[in-house]
């Protein structure tokens, strides 16, 4: 029994709070959950469209053009090789925001699968397959990069598999813990004497009430996985140059910045930053909507 | 056929491990008959709702539901929905007995389809059926049950039971969490049901008047074992073992007061 | 009321709830004299909880209250410091689900004497000494023992007993029990009722007792009140109330609960559920449950009447006077 023991309340109008509570689907994340949402629904437009929204071709070298500042058409000026670094930011959004997308949609996947199946099975699959994850988990994203790089070609593909490898654990456990108490529930119980079949079950009932929680998680995910990206990246083992990518631009900008010439890395480095604190900012107050969701 | 009880469990025996929690328990109930298992916290009564539901597996005995034995777990989904069409259960907690994502029409909808096919029309108005017969209007029976009180869940959760149309009910402390007005509601309605259906119950309950409003017969159980068996009505009026005795004794009524046990 | 040791006048309490204020508690007045015990009965949304922690000065936070409480002839909410401190020494308090009260990383020895130790300047010794006497009065006899063990290691019956034991050791002048025994079987719940009230009268000591079932507040306690929807709609002593009920709620919380001995073939249900003070309809919050309304008990909320040597809530209470006892027919 709450502290409040009060019934839950009538089924019909109940007096509704006057001010506009937000975006349908954004209810509940606040001024700072909606404007980081708009952060990211910039960025991702971006990412789509950033190729035909470049003003100039970001792979066009033009070395007369090297370091030179912002001019009017060319509002961050030019990096190292002449390239206009406005469009190459523009550019870069797409495999900037492609990885970290690819890891979370990958680690999502696996990771709620797993989840879903120890909870549900429990006894010895749950001991085996939490025992392997946590093997996994003990090993840093950026250690598996550098292993499975040894092995295939440093690529983004590769990179995304690494980190999404080092993210499933985490994901895992945390909705393992979710789905457990979910399990315990009477209604999954009812469910089973019913006779409805487990997947079934796991499915459309277990699987449909942690969905609130897993949006929440990827959210936060994200914004490890393109932190950890734009890591490999700058180490040379994920985008490589002369791609325009925005970690990559970090690592390319290390010259400009001993010139006097920070735009590069500056600019690319802030795109990184906004992305990955509107990403955290909307996954904290989802997960917190998540959490104190009325059953 | 026609003599064969519908629930016929004999000596049924549950062990975790050292802790014996079931103890040679035997009973029946006769086609149309109603039995409550009586008993405090450690007694075993939720243990043998669980043996009959399938939720658990005796560690030995006997149980027979509508002429099928189901003392081992049921191979195949089809012989589960099978059972899950003979034997239903009511939980106690309302809060935790639907699905939060899931209205109550959908609920009853989804057993239906489960347990009897047909068109998605007839199933909307069996629906419309059982929420009439379990008291819900169209409103309360589309709402989420967040927007449901504890005694409207407790209908949607009878409902969904009743829609599976099983011979058996077990009550698993159905309206032990529920106040005492819509507790009545709640006793009044399942007489309603029994009358109308011809449903046989099985209440597990501590509270001996919910007892000997529902019941005709019962079994009084203390740490897994059976202490007294026989028609309500006499149990409760003359209770012959001491158990039983001080049960009853220490139920509040006017003019009673409670008493030190040691 | 001069000789009242804890009195509430015209208590009025609004929670945040969904973003905005709502009443749950509604104009409660009520006196309970040194050595007197008083029952407070409701269901869901009766507000008796609320009214346990508005005395105690345990409200939620956001909570927003009028009225006064007095304690021994002071308002509650003017006390500070070392006057709060005594405060919370002479007024005790006891909750249904003893797991949810007490640290489970600490012993039960830890548990009880803190506050001795911390607030009143006990020895470890003596505090310890204390608790294993109070444990030996409420039924547990190796006190020594129990002192080291943790919550966990205890049943819910020895746990809630532990927290009486607990409570008692301040010496309180008041005992505030929410539920105590709820979440007990039934056995002990008479176990620890008896305790209870033995130990109370052995006291003078006064209490609050809060519950759901009517029986068990007339059994233990001289004068029983029964809450609806926030506000208090009959004050008696518990006999009269039980046999001769003046509110029609009371009459339909007695004719509610299935009989033990003896067969009722349907029970007279209250049509509707049990409402919070803020959902309750204008005029008499029962009005739209109640077999007995006519327009008046629409237009305009009844106030609380002394009547009978109690007091009533209720527009039509001179009129229904004597009908409502189990038994007469009625709607």
């Amino acid at each position: 029994m709450s502290a409040i023991e009060l019934d839950p309340g009538v089924v019909g109008p109940v007096p509704a709070t006057r001010k506009w509570r937000g975006v349908p689907g954004l209810r509940g994340t606040g001024v700072a959950g909606h404007l980081s949402a708009l952060v990211l629904a910039i960025a991702g437009f971006v990412a789509v469209f950033g190729n035909m929204l470049a003003p100039h071709d970001p792979d066009l070298t033009n070395l007369s053009y090297a370091f030179v500042g912002p001019q009017p058409g060319h509002p961050l000026g030019f990096d190292s090789q002449g390239r206009d670094l406005f469009s190459r930011i523009l550019a870069g959004a797409r495999s900037s925001l492609l990885g970290p997308t690819a890891v979370v949609v990958l680690a999502m996947l696996v990771g709620t699968f797993l989840a879903v199946a120890t909870a549900w099975k429990g006894g010895r699959f749950d001991r085996w397959v939490s025992a392997g994850l946590d093997v996994l988990f003990a090993f840093p994203a950026i250690v598996l990069a550098i292993i499975v790089s040894v092995i295939v070609q440093p690529s983004l593909l590769s990179a995304t598999i690494a980190l999404s490898i080092a993210y499933t654990p985490y994901i895992a456990r945390v909705l393992r813990s979710a789905a457990l108490r979910e399990r315990a529930r009477d209604y999954i119980a009812a469910l089973e004497v019913q006779g409805l079949r487990a997947w079934i079950i796991c499915v459309r009932h277990l699987g449909r009430n942690l969905v609130p929680l897993i949006v929440a998680q990827g959210a936060v995910l994200f914004g490890y996985a393109m932190v950890d990206l734009a890591a490999i990246s700058f180490l040379g083992l994920g985008v490589r140059p002369p791609q325009a990518d925005w970690g990559v631009m970090v690592s390319t900008g290390q010259s400009g910045v001993l010139q006097g010439y920070p735009l590069e890395s500056l600019s690319a480095g802030v795109c990184i930053i906004a992305v990955v604190i509107a990403v955290n900012i909307l996954g904290e107050r989802l997960t917190e909507r998540a959490n104190s969701v009325s059953r | 056929m026609a003599d064969e009880p519908l629930l016929d469990v004999v000596a049924l025996r549950k062990e975790f491990g050292a802790h014996v929690a079931v103890d040679d328990v035997s009973f029946q109930i006769a086609e149309g008959g109603s039995l409550a298992i009586v008993g405090e916290s450690g007694s075993g009564k939720t243990t043998i709702a669980k043996m009959i539901t399938g939720l658990l597996t005796p560690t030995s005995g006997t149980i027979r539901a509508c002429g099928h034995d189901r003392s081992k777990p049921a191979k195949g989904a089809a012989e589960r929905r099978r059972r899950g069409g003979e034997v239903q259960i009511v939980f106690q907690d309302p809060y935790s007995s639907l699905d939060p994502r899931q209205s109550g029409a959908a609920a009853i909808e989804e057993v239906l389809a489960l347990h009897r096919g047909g068109t998605s029309a007839a199933r909307a108005s069996r629906v419309a059926e059982l929420g009439s017969l379990v008291g819900l209007d169209d409103r309360q029976l589309h709402a989420l049950p967040r927007a449901l009180s504890g005694g409207q869940r407790q209908r949607v959760a009878i409902a969904r039971a009743l829609a599976a149309a099983p011979r058996l009910l077990i009550l698993d402390e159905s309206v032990a969490a529920l106040d005492v007005s819509i507790q009545a509601q709640v006793l009044n309605l399942l007489a309603d049901v029994r009358a109308e259906t011809g449903v046989s119950y099985l209440l597990i309950s501590h509270d001996l008047a919910v007892v000997r409003q529902i019941t005709d017969d019962v079994i009084v159980m203390r740490n897994g074992q059976v202490v007294e068996r026989g028609a309500t009505r006499d149990v409760l009026d003359a209770p012959q073992h001491e158990y039983t005795q001080l049960l009853r004794s220490s139920v509040p009524a006017p003019g009673w007061t409670p008493t030190r046990r040691a | 009321m001069s000789d009242a040791l804890l009195e509430l006048r015209q208590v009025t309490v609004r929670l945040p709830i969904s973003g905005e204020q709502r009443t749950v508690l509604h104009d409660v007045s009520f006196h309970i004299r040194p050595g007197e015990a008083l029952g407070l009965v409701g269901e869901s949304g009766s507000g008796k909880s609320m009214t346990a922690r508005a005395v105690a000065r345990l409200l939620p936070p956001g909570a927003d209250s009028t009225g006064t409480v007095y304690f021994a002839g002071n308002d509650v909410a003017a006390l500070k410091g070392a006057a709060m401190r005594s405060f919370r020494a002479e007024v005790a308090m006891v909750f249904q689900d003893p797991r949810a009260h007490i640290n489970p990383v600490r012993t039960i020895g830890d548990f009880m004497t803190e506050a001795l130790r911390t607030n009143h300047d006990v020895s470890r010794s003596d505090a310890a000494k204390r608790a294993v006497s109070l444990l030996a009065e409420v039924g547990i006899a190796d006190g020594q023992r129990r002192l080291e063990q943790y919550p966990h290691e205890l049943s819910g019956g020895l746990l809630q007993r532990v927290m009486i034991a607990s409570a008692l050791l301040t010496e309180p002048k008041l005992l505030l029990a929410d539920e105590p025994t709820t979440a007990l079987d039934v056995t002990t719940q008479s176990d620890v009722m008896a305790i209870l009230d033995e130990l109370r009268r052995e006291r003078g000591m006064s209490l609050l007792f809060i519950t759901h079932d009517l029986e068990l507040a007339g059994a233990v306690c001289d004068r029983t009140a029964v809450m609806y929807a926030g506000q208090l709609v009959e004050e008696r002593t518990s006999s009269a109330l039980h046999d001769d009920p003046l509110h029609p709620y009371t009459a339909g919380l007695v004719g509610a609960r299935p009989r033990i001995d003896g067969d009722v073939v349907r029970l007279a249900a209250i049509p509707g559920r049990p409402r919070s003070a803020f959902e309750a309809p204008a005029g008499c919050a029962f009005s739209d449950r109640c077999v007995h309304v006519v327009d008046e008990c629409r237009a305009s909320r009844p106030s609380l009447e002394p009547l009978d040597g109690g007091s009533v809530r209720c527009h039509r209470a001179v009129e229904l006077r004597g009908t409502l006892q189990e038994g007469v027919a009625h709607g």
